[in-house]
């Protein structure tokens, strides 16, 4: 059995090369393991990002072989292919260096489809009951769990076909709020999503819920905001803003 | 792809779903019954109810594929969502400029 992992690195920047390292496999070993022990033992000149390293802040996405993953969760027994593995930045985002990307459009993403809560309350009203079991709750509960990782938007085909796009994530994010009967800013977000780059460029290739590493649906909450977008503008409910275009 | 657009295009499939179906039975029943292109044009010649079957067919197939061409062009070429626009509507155009004469070549006495 062989105790060695041949790990290809990606090294650079938007332009760069593979480099390849020998690392001790292990029993139980992650992908973050193997590239924590190359920085730490093999090179200490590689960029990476991490933090919780328990699948809980969304820091440590990565390609791997291939496809968007979540290392600190992702088993190098799970992945590897007669014992090599593929490691380069997420697609999508720029290189800032090696394994390390940029991910401020993303956010700047997340903000441009109105994913802040906007209140309606101040601290001295009384709190806003909303039954757990209401078809708002169980749609937002459906989507919040997100980390924030990015793997979805890597996963994208029309992220990468088209800039304007907002991405799943920041969809999904605001369809958590378009169900929250607490939100006062929704008018103003279903005109945001109706426009030129919003929900309706999507094509439902479903790679963002095939790769939630949450397992969640950002496919779904887009088409939930299709046909709200859609009975908004019907209604008249949103202007003409909805039906403009970027340049 | 904004809300009108996507709205617009939903909206020819729908007019344009049922259609198919009479246009392939239509088919079905003039190959089976071994119609010449002279039966056909004896039928339709001067039947307004055909010409405005495939007028409406013609207009909405335009509109239907004119915003898919847009939305493939803003994509997959250097043109941006404004160089898409009027590139579609053009193809729009000619698009429903073809099917009209074809319709008017068939049902027009």
């Amino acid at each position: 059995m062989t105790t060695e992992l041949q790990v290809s690195l990606w090294r650079g920047t938007q332009t760069g090369h593979y480099q390849a390292f020998s690392v001790p496999l292990r029993e139980n070993q992650t992908v973050l393991d193997v590239v924590t022990f190359v920085q730490r033992h093999l090179d200490p000149s590689l960029s990476y990002r991490f933090a919780c390293r328990v699948g809980v802040c969304g820091s440590c996405a990565m390609t791997v072989n291939g496809r968007p993953r979540w290392t600190c969760r992702t088993h190098v027994s799970r992945v590897a292919r007669n014992g090599r593995l593929q490691i380069s930045p997420l697609e999508n985002f720029p290189v800032i260096k090696d394994l390390a990307t940029d991910m401020s459009g993303f956010f700047e993403k997340w903000r441009d489809a109105r994913g802040a809560f906007v209140p309606t309350k101040t601290r001295r009203d009384d709190i806003e009951p909303i039954p757990p079991q209401s078809q708002a709750r169980l749609a937002a509960s459906a989507a919040i769990e997100c980390i924030n990782c990015g793997v979805c938007h890597a996963a994208c085909d029309t992220v990468r076909w088209n800039e304007n796009y907002l991405g799943p994530a920041a969809l999904n994010r605001a369809w958590t709020l378009v169900n929250d009967i607490r939100d006062g800013g929704n008018r103003e977000r279903l005109e945001t999503i109706a426009a030129s780059g919003g929900c309706h460029a999507c094509h439902s290739h479903q790679s963002c819920q095939e790769h939630c590493p949450q397992a969640l649906n950002p496919t779904a909450s887009i088409a939930g905001l299709k046909r709200r977008t859609t009975q908004a503008w019907l209604r008249g409910e949103i202007g003409a803003r909805a039906g403009k275009t970027k340049a | 792809m904004n809300v009108s657009l996507y709205v617009w295009q939903r909206a020819a499939a729908v007019v344009m779903a049922p259609m198919v179906v009479v246009h392939v039975a239509v088919i079905f029943y003039a190959t089976r019954h071994g119609l010449t292109a002279g039966d056909i044009l004896a039928r339709t010649k001067g039947n307004i109810a055909w010409g405005a079957f495939y007028a409406l067919f013609a207009a909405a197939a335009s509109i239907h594929a004119a915003i898919g061409i847009r939305n493939i062009l803003a994509e997959w070429s250097p043109l941006n969502d404004r160089g898409a626009g009027p590139a579609a509507f053009i193809f729009g155009v000619v698009l429903l400029g073809l099917g009209l004469r074809a319709v008017a070549a068939v049902t027009l006495p």
